[in-house]
């Protein structure tokens, strides 16, 4: 029995490919590469719908939930720790790279396309249909092709996956390297009691004697005055003013100002 | 429409993929184009458990996918401790392999 095309199954290609190929050619000229992520997402889930259309359910939903469930969390998690704007260099360091590259892909589909075009012109398709009604399933045939006649390649691919998680725990393990090495608790303590920081205590928390836990606020000392130690370098601190900074007011964590109560 | 189409697709996609290696200088962003082209061989193989009428290449699909796990957590790993040394994720940054 040929396998047969229904009008649903050519619909859904032609529109879940072109999505395809948009987000394959989003994902190499975007600039940002969270969004080079993003329309990667895309073109997998569109493949994973057209995996189910072409009698591979199981297929599938591996691609949807390990491809852009986890793999592609993984591409962004990892994004996130690198710095997101780590974009690319514009400069090239081999002269006309881009343009060769740009050629030789224009030139590959060509010939890709055309050959394939030609040579599968006229292929009938088989289709799935008998097989899974022999062995009762797409997911229950798959399943007996792995435990059977796979074995051995599924035993190996197992070995893969633990040699990758140790790999991955190997290089991915941050060692104290730093010049001196880790410094304990107990060490910096006695460093600081010797004097070899700046100061015996830790620096001023923000906030402390303020009005506004923020790390944007200063913290004031007991006097009213800034502690210029609390300043944070990297965000910008909210100015106070010196006639408007109203003196600790032991009534502020309560909501209500000491005022009030006095009048 | 022939299932020769979904062969086309992803010849296509294979193509972008191998366009984007050559011409992204981030390692992430190279890395995916290396799971874009996987992706398109996946496609290709599934379409032609279809043809043939069996389902050795949905397993071979399979197996591509573990294959391609393994090799995303090894690969991100690496960007990772380049990034840690280097403070960069550029492909030409990385160009000695010691220092």
């Amino acid at each position: 029995m040929p396998d047969v095309i229904s009008t649903g199954e050519a619909v859904t290609f032609w529109i879940l490919g072109p999505i395809a190929l948009l987000g394959a050619l989003g994902m190499v000229f975007a600039r940002n590469a969270v969004h080079s992520a993003l329309f990667l997402v895309l073109t997998m889930l569109s493949l994973g719908a057209l995996y189910m259309a072409q009698q591979a359910p199981f297929l599938g939903f591996v691609q949807i939930i390990v491809y852009t469930g986890a793999v592609m969390m993984l591409f962004l998690f990892v994004l996130m720790l690198v710095g997101r704007d780590s974009s690319d260099s514009v400069v090239e360091v081999l002269r006309g790279q881009r343009l060769a590259g740009l050629v030789f892909g224009i030139g590959f589909a060509v010939l890709l396309v055309g050959a394939l075009g030609n040579a599968l012109a006229g292929v009938p398709s088989t289709g799935l249909a008998a097989n899974d009604a022999g062995s009762g399933g797409n997911v229950t045939g798959i399943g007996k092709l792995i435990f059977t006649q796979y074995l051995f390649a599924f035993e190996l691919t197992s070995a893969l996956l633990i040699t990758a998680a140790l790999g991955a725990m190997v290089l991915a393990y941050a060692q104290s390297t730093g010049r001196l090495g880790k410094i304990g608790q107990r060490a910096t303590v006695e460093k600081r009691l010797r004097g070899e920081h700046a100061r015996v205590s830790p620096l001023p928390g923000p906030g402390v004697f303020a009005t506004a836990n923020s790390v944007a606020v200063p913290a004031l000392l007991p006097d009213g005055s800034i502690a210029p130690e609390s300043l944070s370098a990297i965000i910008d601190a909210t100015p106070v003013e010196e006639g408007e900074s109203t003196p600790a007011d032991a009534h502020a964590l309560t909501g209500r100002t000491g005022k009030d109560e006095l009048s | 429409m022939s299932p020769s189409n979904y062969l086309l697709l992803s010849a296509l996609l294979f193509t972008i993929g191998a366009v984007g290696v050559l011409v992204r200088r981030n390692a992430i962003v190279v890395f995916m184009c290396i799971e874009l082209m996987l992706n398109a061989v996946n496609l290709s193989l599934v379409t032609f458990a279809r043809i043939h009428g069996a389902l050795d290449g949905q397993v071979m699909a399979f197996f591509v996918m573990v294959v391609a796990a393994a090799e995303v957590v090894v690969g991100l790993a690496i960007i990772m401790s380049i990034f840690r040394t280097r403070r960069t994720a550029s492909v030409d940054d990385a160009n000695l392999l010691k220092y």
